[in-house]
């Protein structure tokens, strides 16, 4: 490879050195790039705490951990890896990055509200990793009462503060965006001209703004009534517990869409790119987001099939479930009818793109198996359920995350990464990922339960490879650290537009100005208008 | 927002209608209406929000996206509260023990 110089045109990364032009910064790159170091340590914290379970998980006995520490082990990873990962990571790195890029934008509407969501971020973290460093909280990332509020002898209260505040964070992007994309595109972008990847962001912001005020709340109630025993969610001091797992739910089956919706705008710019077509059915692909996350608000109580809500909320709970499964099809079909007669490239981004549509799909399906009454008694709080989600948030959002984060890291950073190591570093995680959580389909199914650090010896082979898995899945998530640092300083220079791709940002500078764009863009357009560009170069 | 600044008679007027109401809040605490105690004392809080969100926060005068960002929060939380009842006042509905 290539190893130029570096770039010597002024950007948004060389224009200022000091520490206190990054932290004071109002630059919505700068402040992505915050963001992305942020959420990075707590995916290694998380990731950390995952490998202590698989650890624990090797053999059918509980010989690394007492249950109780078990118990604080996989709350740990299920909280920083929900809250302070999942969450934040697309929308606010890439969003944050590219939401102005891709309107014709100088920056985000609030410069000043952006920077205060990252340090919001990073306080709730530092409560978080307060309640970690002070022996942790073993409640599950559920904090279901009335253990939370009436057993539990841990650090709920710290922790439960820690997501509160960084509830506030997503708040505070999600009104960012969507002022901004109201209010601030470039003059020629119309709705149905913007980037899949807005619609998707914008859809996002509507659920982060609409919903994390409702667990918020939850949280704090959960607080009063450790602290001064009022009555809301304990049975003994005539509260209903059933009620925090309503209110908990009502933002957190949302929040799983606030984890995907932001990755399948990420494949929709992947897919265009990687095939030089249009999305097809763009859309049908556009509205499936605001209608995921319209439907996704009433579905929740798919998580409450077997406590003690009424059997006839569970049958529209039921029914709902399948119908927001419509929207997230007609996104897969329209994606698989663009690679149709595409002139596809196997990219590492293209890669993830491809691994992220056979693990959502596995994902997507197997919750259709969750969302039926009866099948949902015999696997619910079992290895299935843990499976399941796994393939969505973490076989979706990761795998789509990563694929974005391939495909803008020349615009973020203005360098190459090394293309072999990066297709081998997909291959990996898909191989890894589907070894680390395919056994737990089949343990699951099987009856093994969730959160229990011991097991009968007849699991323990699907164990062994479901550890197997992760530490490749480990290694898979090493190896792109390793060469997206390296590329900064010995990356090839990418220019503009490596890819060819269509889109605002690709037609500014690598790395970007501050303003963005030397001059307001004028959009004359559609979005992934390829057969366009084909014409041109012809 | 809309640079619509509304008289200041408007306001005190606004205000002494939620100064009117707080006390009728007060004041219906202490006639039992049986079943209707919560929709009224419901009903007199609905009523102060709305003047307070309507003309205090400027929400009367604001453009359209404004309006129907209030009114999709409101649809969310009447959202929040019809599926949670649905399922308080759904128990023993299907006749299935316990649920």
């Amino acid at each position: 490879m290539d190893t130029a110089t570096a770039p010597t045109q002024t950007n948004y990364i060389n224009v200022a050195h000091t520490a206190k032009s990054w932290l004071l910064t109002r630059d919505h790159k700068r402040i992505a790039l915050l963001y992305l170091i942020s959420v990075s340590v707590f995916f290694m914290i998380g990731g950390l705490f995952a490998l202590l379970i698989r650890l624990e998980l090797l053999t059918p006995a509980g010989d690394l951990f007492e249950a109780e520490t078990y118990n604080k082990v996989f709350t740990m990873h299920g909280v920083a890896m929900v809250f302070f990962f999942l969450i934040p990571a697309i929308p606010a790195t890439l969003g944050n990055f590219l939401v102005p890029l891709m309107i014709g934008a100088k920056d985000l509407a609030f410069p000043r509200i952006n920077l205060l969501s990252w340090y919001v971020y990073v306080l709730g973290g530092l409560f978080t990793l307060a309640a970690v460093i002070g022996g942790g909280v073993d409640t599950g990332w559920t904090f279901y009462t009335p253990y939370s509020t009436a057993a539990s002898n841990t650090h709920v209260i710290l922790t439960g503060l820690g997501v509160f505040i960084s509830g506030f964070s997503s708040i505070l992007t999600g009104f960012n965006f969507i002022v901004t994309i109201h209010k601030m595109r470039a003059p020629g972008m119309t709705w149905f001209r913007l980037p899949l990847f807005v619609w998707a962001s914008y859809a996002t912001s509507l659920i982060a703004i609409l919903g994390t005020p409702v667990v918020a709340i939850a949280i704090v109630l959960v607080a009063l009534e450790r602290t001064l025993h009022i009555g809301v969610f304990d049975p003994t001091l005539g509260g209903d517990p059933v009620l925090y797992q309503h209110l908990f739910w009502f933002y957190s089956h949302p929040a799983v869409y606030v984890m995907v919706l932001p990755a399948m705008g990420v494949i929709s710019e992947l897919i265009a790119a990687f095939t030089r077509k249009e999305i097809f059915g763009y859309k049908f692909v556009a509205f499936s987001s605001l209608a995921i996350a319209v439907i996704g608000f009433f579905v929740w109580g798919h998580h409450m099939y077997v406590s003690s809500q009424s059997a006839f909320a569970g049958l529209v709970f039921s029914f709902l479930t399948y119908l927001v499964a419509v929207p997230s099809a007609v996104k897969v079909f329209n994606w698989t009818a663009t690679l149709y007669r595409g002139s596809i490239s196997y990219q590492a981004p293209m890669l993830y793109a491809f691994g992220f549509l056979g693990l959502f799909l596995i994902g997507g399906l197997t919750g259709l198996f969750l969302g039926a009454l009866g099948l949902d008694v015999h696997v619910h709080d079992t290895y299935f359920v843990v499976a399941h989600f796994h393939y969505v948030m973490v076989g979706g959002t990761i795998m789509a995350y990563l694929g974005g984060l391939h495909y803008w890291w020349p615009k973020m950073t203005g360098r190459l990464y090394n293309e072999g190591w990066a297709k081998f570093a997909a291959l990996m995680i898909f191989v890894g990922f589907n070894l680390t959580f395919f056994p737990q389909f089949l343990l699951g199914y099987m009856g093994m339960p969730r959160r229990y650090h011991m097991y009968p010896e007849e699991w323990q082979v699907l164990n062994v490879l479901s550890t197997a898995g992760a530490t490749i899945l480990g290694v898979g998530y090493f190896i792109p650290t390793i060469y997206l640092l390296w590329s900064l300083k010995k990356g090839e220079v990418a220019g503009d537009n490596p890819w060819g791709a269509t889109g605002l940002e690709w037609q500014t500078q690598s790395p970007p100005v501050t303003e963005n764009f030397p001059v307001t863009p004028v959009v004359t357009e559609p979005a992934y208008a390829y057969a366009h560009q084909e014409k041109r170069f012809a | 927002m809309s640079d619509h600044v509304a008289s200041r008679g408007l306001y005190v007027a606004i205000f002494l209608a939620l100064m009117v109401l707080t006390a009728m809040t007060v004041a219906v605490t202490y006639i039992d209406m049986g079943n209707a105690n919560l929709f009224v004392a419901m009903g007199i809080a609905v009523t102060k929000a709305t003047l307070v969100v309507l003309f205090f926060m400027h929400v009367f005068w604001s453009d359209r996206l404004i309006k129907v960002t209030v009114v999709t929060s409101l649809v969310f939380l009447v959202i929040l509260f019809a599926f949670t009842l649905n399922d308080y006042l759904g128990r023993g509905a299907l006749g299935v023990a316990g649920r």
